[in-house]
């Protein structure tokens, strides 16, 4: 790691050699747009450059500069060639923000929570329920005002952002003056209360539609449609909504990566800290213990529940399947992968396990579908097997993760 | 020192030690059953008299009687769903009292258990042997298979993924626990897909019997409200029972059982005593998932089919059955089983009764138990038998 850390180091060379990766990447990428093996690749290298961007010692503004090239203009327009990667882009954003936000959880303040995905549940349902008639069945008096217009959409942000803290307080009152294990049990079966309920609340009042799911989700606003067709873009609709997520989820990364890094580095992020590294030395310091851990939960629930409503109108169509016990495994073994309480390694771990499972699985299981193997060989359906061996290689050989943060490497190794 | 007086207080003790064992054998299979009719009354009682207050609502259907027809029946499921959380719950607690861990994998272990006792069932029945195998040994031959299966993968699971973790942070080995739950339920899915015995597997047995009917009741409307037990849920509650006896007299009357006690209580201070705390930690597995294993394989006799993932609810119920007793504490882990089963028994079957079906009661029993869980945490941390003790710096 080192070396090559050397080799980037702030000199003429290096600037020419990573804009000139950038640049080929990105030619490369845009000349040959068609979905296959040889696009993975390249696609996989194109986002690589973040990496290398990030493990280099150039000056940050050109850091700045290329990633936000990369990012606000390449990776966009290769989106109007080709719309699969745009999407997993996309996914991409959404997991990193998930994936940051119960980082603040499991990474800072060292509380294991397993039901993360519930409170992406909240916001996705509370944004299906009332941008469609749905919200129409449950006070039938005022089913006039319901599907609520799509301008509503920004208002509903910060909605959600409320909701999902105080979802994140009222769990985590009655379990966080405990021990940390009850919690880890207390969230895995919460998250599976929030999916039964999701199933049964279509009786006695019809809810959440049960089983059936919400569909026709309402999505925001396009108001810079007739801008783009005044400058001559004719793009379809779908594409203008496809970059308009896609920009959406980016600034919701941007805002995140703001906000989690000042809490790092506040007070907060270090009363966390003196928490996570030892509970009863921390109250000794005088750290208001439940305070602290109330904050971090609420914090990782109002991202992941501003995150589900953007989920749920961008997917138009949400059921409670979508959120599974193995969705929330899929985020923790992001921020395990990449490194707990790191940040940079957290969005390389949630960018590894969503390519993984969008690019990599299928394209396996593609692959091995032309060798007529029996059907049970499909390693789409062995998420699970996945993520439990990654869990379990990951703690047992390198428990700081990927891009470990440095304070977290010196604790696991001391001994 | 006098040399009269040290044999004297060695009798003494040998006396002691025989009353002593056979006071800790019994003493808690006597308030085990003094608890479970204790629970049956209570849990009655307040179905009647919701029945008699709800009355006027439900002017359609004659709610008491109904709820009288179905009580013995209810009672029996409670009991069954009682003895399969607290043999499960066991594992989960031995586990925590000697290493202050929560065996997320523990839930897998019990589903192990099931397929392992329905393998031999459909080896058996491939080879024609199933319809004429006689039915208690078949029952005992699965169970010994199963607790031998599940109790070796539990001591396989420790050596891989928990001893070097053992001195991690707490929340490491947490982690870990939870990647090889998800590991088994996939790795038995991909198995029971390629033999053939397909995702929904099922479990078949030998003839076991009729139901046995145990007592028949008159209600006021004329009906009979019988009690009647079928076989696979008697063996279910005679072979639990035995094992919780058989784990008791481990536990609290030998040898092996003090020195368990003893990693449990301080595990540096016990292996200066001379102690093997390693082999005594792989013991405590051994027997937790032994447990899981049998409890597996009367679960998968008693509901026919199984499949890869009942583990996991299965799992979590008993571990909140665990907490309910008190974590660490061993007949506390089955009381709390015993209580959360009839709880969820009478929540599966009144709810709807009582909502006038508005409510399903199925689907909300799994909420039940969290609920409950929930509570217990806010008001009794310790659990039912458990005793408040200061957290270890």
């Amino acid at each position: 790691m080192a070396t090559w850390q050397k080799f980037l180091k702030s000199d003429p060379v290096a600037y020419f050699l990573v804009t000139a990766y950038a640049l080929l990447t990105t030619t490369l990428l845009l000349r040959y747009p068609r979905t296959n093996l040889a696009t993975d690749l390249i696609f996989v290298l194109f986002l690589g450059t973040i990496l290398i961007l990030h493990k280099s010692a150039l000056a940050k503004s050109y850091k700045l500069l290329i990633s936000s090239l990369i990012l606000g203009l390449a990776l966009p327009f290769f989106g109007t060639l080709n719309p699969f990667y745009i999407d997993v882009a996309t996914f991409i954003g959404i997991f990193v923000v998930l994936a940051l936000g119960l980082n603040v959880v499991v990474g800072f303040a060292g509380l294991l929570d397993l039901g993360y995905v519930a409170f992406y549940a909240v916001g996705a349902y509370l944004w299906a329920i009332f941008s469609t008639p749905q919200a129409g069945q449950i006070w039938p008096a005022w089913s006039s005002h319901f599907p609520l217009a799509p301008l509503w959409f920004f208002l509903f942000i910060p909605f959600a952002l409320i909701v999902g803290a105080a979802m994140g307080v009222l769990l985590g009152l009655p379990v966080l003056r405990l021990r940390g294990d009850y919690l880890a049990i207390v969230t895995l079966g919460f998250g599976e209360v929030i999916r039964v309920l999701a199933t049964n609340l279509d009786r006695p009042i019809n809810i959440t539609n049960g089983a059936q799911g919400i569909k026709s989700i309402g999505r925001p606003p396009l108001f810079f449609a007739p801008f783009f067709q005044a400058l001559g873009w004719n793009l379809s609709e779908s594409q203008l909504y496809q970059l308009y997520f896609y920009f959406l989820v980016l600034i919701m990364v941007g805002i995140t990566l703001v906000v989690v890094r000042h809490l790092n580095d506040s007070r907060i992020g270090r009363a966390w800290t003196a928490i996570r590294e030892d509970e009863t030395a921390a109250i000794a310091m005088g750290v208001p213990l439940v305070k602290m851990k109330l904050l971090a939960f609420a914090v990782g629930a109002s991202f992941a529940s501003v995150m589900g409503m953007l989920f749920a109108a961008k997917q138009l169509f949400i059921n409670p399947p979508t959120f599974d016990l193995i969705r929330s495994i899929s985020i923790l073994s992001m921020v395990i992968l990449g490194g707990m309480g790191s940040i940079p390694g957290v969005i390389l771990g949630a960018t590894l396990v969503t390519l993984l499972n969008l690019q990599l699985l299928p394209r396996i299981a593609m692959e091995l579908g032309q060798l007529n193997l029996p059907p049970y060989i499909d390693p789409t359906r062995y998420q699970r097997m996945i993520f439990g061996l990654l869990l379990i290689l990951m703690t047992i050989f390198r428990s700081e993760g990927i891009l470990p943060e440095d304070r977290r490497q010196k604790e696991l190794h001391e001994k | 020192m006098n040399v009269n007086n040290i044999s004297d207080s060695e009798a003494s003790l040998a006396r002691r030690t025989l009353g002593f064992t056979l006071q800790n054998i019994f003493k808690p299979i006597l308030q085990i059953i003094l608890f479970i009719l204790c629970s049956i009354l209570f849990l009655s009682f307040i179905v009647i008299f919701l029945a008699l207050i709800l009355r006027g609502s439900h002017t359609e259907i004659d709610l008491l009687n109904n709820v009288l027809v179905i009580l013995p029946q209810v009672i029996i499921d409670g009991l069954v769903r009682g003895f399969l959380f607290a043999t499960i719950a066991l594992g989960y607690t031995m586990v925590y009292g000697v290493l202050e861990f929560i065996n997320f994998a523990h839930g897998e272990i019990f589903m192990v258990g099931a397929f392992t006792g329905a393998g031999f069932a459909s080896i058996l029945n491939h080879f024609g042997f199933l319809k004429g195998f006689p039915a208690i040994p078949f029952l005992i031959i699965s169970l010994l298979l199963g607790m031998f299966v599940s109790g070796s993968l539990a001591l396989l699971t420790e050596r891989i993924a928990y001893r070097r973790l053992r001195n991690a942070p707490r929340l490491v080995p947490l982690i870990s626990a939870l990647g090889v739950s998800l590991l088994l339920q996939d790795l038995m899915r991909m198995i029971v897909t390629a033999t053939g015995l397909g995702f929904n597997t099922s479990y078949r047995t030998p003839d076991m019997g009729k139901p046995w009917q145990i007592a028949k009741f008159i209600i006021p409307d004329g009906r009979q409200a019988v009690m009647s037990i079928d076989s696979r849920s008697l063996n279910f509650i005679i072979a639990a029972m035995i094992m919780l006896i058989g784990l008791n007299y481990l536990v609290s009357a030998t040898k092996l059982g003090k020195a368990i006690r003893a990693v449990a209580e301080d595990r540096h201070t016990a292996s200066l005593m001379g102690v093997n705390v390693n082999q005594i930690i792989s013991l405590t597995f051994l027997i937790g998932g032994a447990l899981g294993g049998a409890a597996g394989v009367l679960f998968g006799i008693r509901v026919g089919t199984i499949d890869p993932y009942i583990g996991f609810l299965n799992g979590l119920k008993a571990f909140t059955a665990a907490v309910l007793g008190g974590i660490g504490n061993i007949t506390g882990a089955m009381v709390g089983g015993i209580l959360l089963g009839f709880l969820e028994a009478f929540v599966a079957s009144y709810l709807s009764l009582f909502t006038n079906g508005e409510f399903a009661g199925a689907n909300y029993a799994d909420i039940t138990a969290f609920s409950i869980l929930i509570l217990i945490l806010i008001f009794r941390p310790a659990g039912l038998l458990g005793e408040t003790v200061a957290q270890k710096v």
